[in-house]
């Protein structure tokens, strides 16, 4: 059996506008403050899982120019916006694997002021239909047949769900960012720290019903790392290291398995139902021990479908499990109390570590104003669309 | 005039309709060129006609997209008596006041331009049943 893996440090930048800072600048920030978070040095390290997907593909090996480079071995990966979590298993990974006993992961994004990430602009036509691709299309078929933008893709994610278990409408999925939104404002690394009225998110831009502009993920700069220790190496280390580390009692990665439709609209929800079944088989808990969730609000319509995916309710019973309160901050499971990626903000490769980065802060109680309070257990999911998702249970160490 | 549809799955013959990749292993269907079935792995594969009538399973309306795609446009998914297929929803007024979840609707052929040569691209959609 491999030995347990903690988190030893952890940082996240400040979300948002980073005009002054490229990526190199807020990728460094976040290691050197997760190394310094963990109380230990670069040297300390034996290897580094490097995740940025708009940047240079070598990101890894820029990153260690810049704050040490010891030769240890360097994975650059991508996941889309699992890209953070899938770094981050690297580093768990190799500790399990006894190659060393502590790993570093980092992800970080330049996004500020992107818009659609996806949809392709057309190219110019005339000419002559020449067939192209695995359809053996004569023209682009974004805006053709069905829609390739994120927003629109997640939208028929949600609707889907309304679609099987009835009572999932515009004006539930609007109070689901109302809550993130509200949750928001006591978030400071929080790119967008407002409250929204219901009416004010329902009355936005319409961006891809029934997802209006609130309602979407915030592109944003940001980063976050994490400095992972083996078990017998934290053992070693000083009481408050001790004290303050965060045990990972299951870290998971899966792909979609093949189901009917699978190919034709994304199945998010297969793939994440079998990491959290795996992830609490891994910690030893169920859904109902958790204290608080960071599940990933690409879209308000994707929140909805995860509070099932991840078992908080009982299947086919997101709509009521929602309306009753439960996910707001003083509700019985407490989901996306930093804002969630709606107002958090969504750099993608920083995404999968800043949600746990949420996590360990409220398990090692210091959370400030948005603590949840005596929070021992926690679960942090991410989602990259093609697909990949992480799941993390995280656990308060023993007083 | 010629015409050509806009993809390798759509036929226009009198009955203009789509053609699915069918596993002859697990009956698994794909609309794009197939290395192997996503499925079960195996490679044999036999073209499947799908049905033309459906039942819209999920939708979006698109107001906001990439340059040249006009918006805003009723994008979705239909079951094809258990086949899904992704397809625009036309001839109805793109707002959720007409376009309804679990709305019966129907295959039809949708002009997509002409060429240089005269050759006329025809794609598809799905409009309301009558």
């Amino acid at each position: 059996m491999a030995e347990n893996v903690w988190i030893l440090g952890i940082h996240m930048t400040t979300f948002g506008k980073h005009k002054d800072k490229d990526t190199l600048d807020l990728g460094a920030e976040a290691a050197l403050g997760a190394l310094q978070d963990a109380g230990v040095g670069i040297r300390d390290v034996g290897v580094l899982g490097s995740g940025n997907l708009i940047g240079n593909p070598g990101f890894g090996q820029l990153l260690q120019k810049q704050i040490g480079q010891t030769g240890i071995p360097v994975y650059n990966v991508a996941n889309a916006c699992a890209t953070g979590a899938t770094a981050l298993r690297v580093a768990i990974m190799a500790i399990k694997a006894g190659e060393t006993d502590m790993g570093l992961a980092v992800g970080v994004e330049k996004l500020a002021g992107a818009g659609l990430l996806t949809g392709n602009a057309r190219a110019a036509e005339g000419g002559h239909w020449v067939r192209d691709g695995r359809f053996g299309a004569v023209a682009p078929l974004d805006g053709r047949v069905g829609t390739e933008t994120m927003p629109g893709v997640f939208a028929q994610i949600g609707m889907e769900y309304g679609y099987t278990y009835g009572g999932a409408d515009f004006e539930l999925f609007a109070r689901i960012s109302e809550k993130n939104h509200a949750h928001s404002t006591l978030n400071p690394k929080a790119a967008y720290q407002k409250r929204f009225t219901l009416d004010q998110i329902m009355n936005d831009v319409m961006i891809a019903y029934p997802n209006t502009r609130p309602m979407c993920s915030a592109n944003c700069d940001g980063a976050a790392a994490a400095v992972v220790v083996s078990e017998s190496k934290l053992r070693t280390l000083s009481l408050e290291q001790q004290r303050r580390a965060v045990k990972i009692s299951a870290s998971v990665l899966t792909s979609d398995p093949w189901q009917e439709g699978c190919q034709v609209l994304p199945d998010i929800n297969t793939l994440t139902r079998q990491a959290a079944a795996t992830a609490y088989e891994q910690a030893g808990i169920g859904p109902g021990d958790l204290d608080l969730v960071e599940l990933h609000d690409c879209f308000a319509t994707a929140e909805l479908v995860h509070y099932d995916n991840l078992g908080l309710c009982e299947p086919g019973g997101a709509v009521d499990f929602f309306q009753s309160g439960a996910t707001w901050r003083d509700g019985s499971t407490p989901v996306n109390v930093s804002g969630g990626l709606e107002s958090k903000g969504h750099p993608v490769s920083a995404t999968g570590i800043a949600n746990i980065w949420e996590v360990a802060t409220h398990l090692r109680g210091e959370a400030g104003a948005r603590q949840i309070e005596g929070a021992t257990v926690g679960l942090a999911h991410v989602i990259g669309l093609g697909s990949a998702c992480g799941v993390h249970v995280l656990e308060r160490a023993a007083a | 005039m010629t015409r050509i549809p806009l993809v390798d799955y759509l036929v226009l013959d009198e009955e203009p309709h789509l053609v699915a990749q069918e596993c002859t292993s697990c009956a698994a269907r794909y609309f794009d060129r197939r290395s192997a079935c996503a499925g079960c792995g195996l490679t044999d594969f036999k073209p499947a006609a799908v049905a033309t009538a459906g039942v819209l399973r999920s939708f979006t309306i698109v107001h906001f997209a990439a340059e040249g795609v006009d918006v805003p446009f009723v994008a979705g998914v239909v079951d094809c008596d258990g086949t899904l297929v992704r397809g625009n929803v036309v001839n109805i007024p793109p707002d959720p006041e007409h376009v309804t979840l679990g709305m019966q609707v129907q295959l039809t052929t949708v002009p997509v331009g002409t060429d240089a040569s005269g050759v006329e691209a025809v794609g598809y959609g799905f409009e309301p049943a009558n």
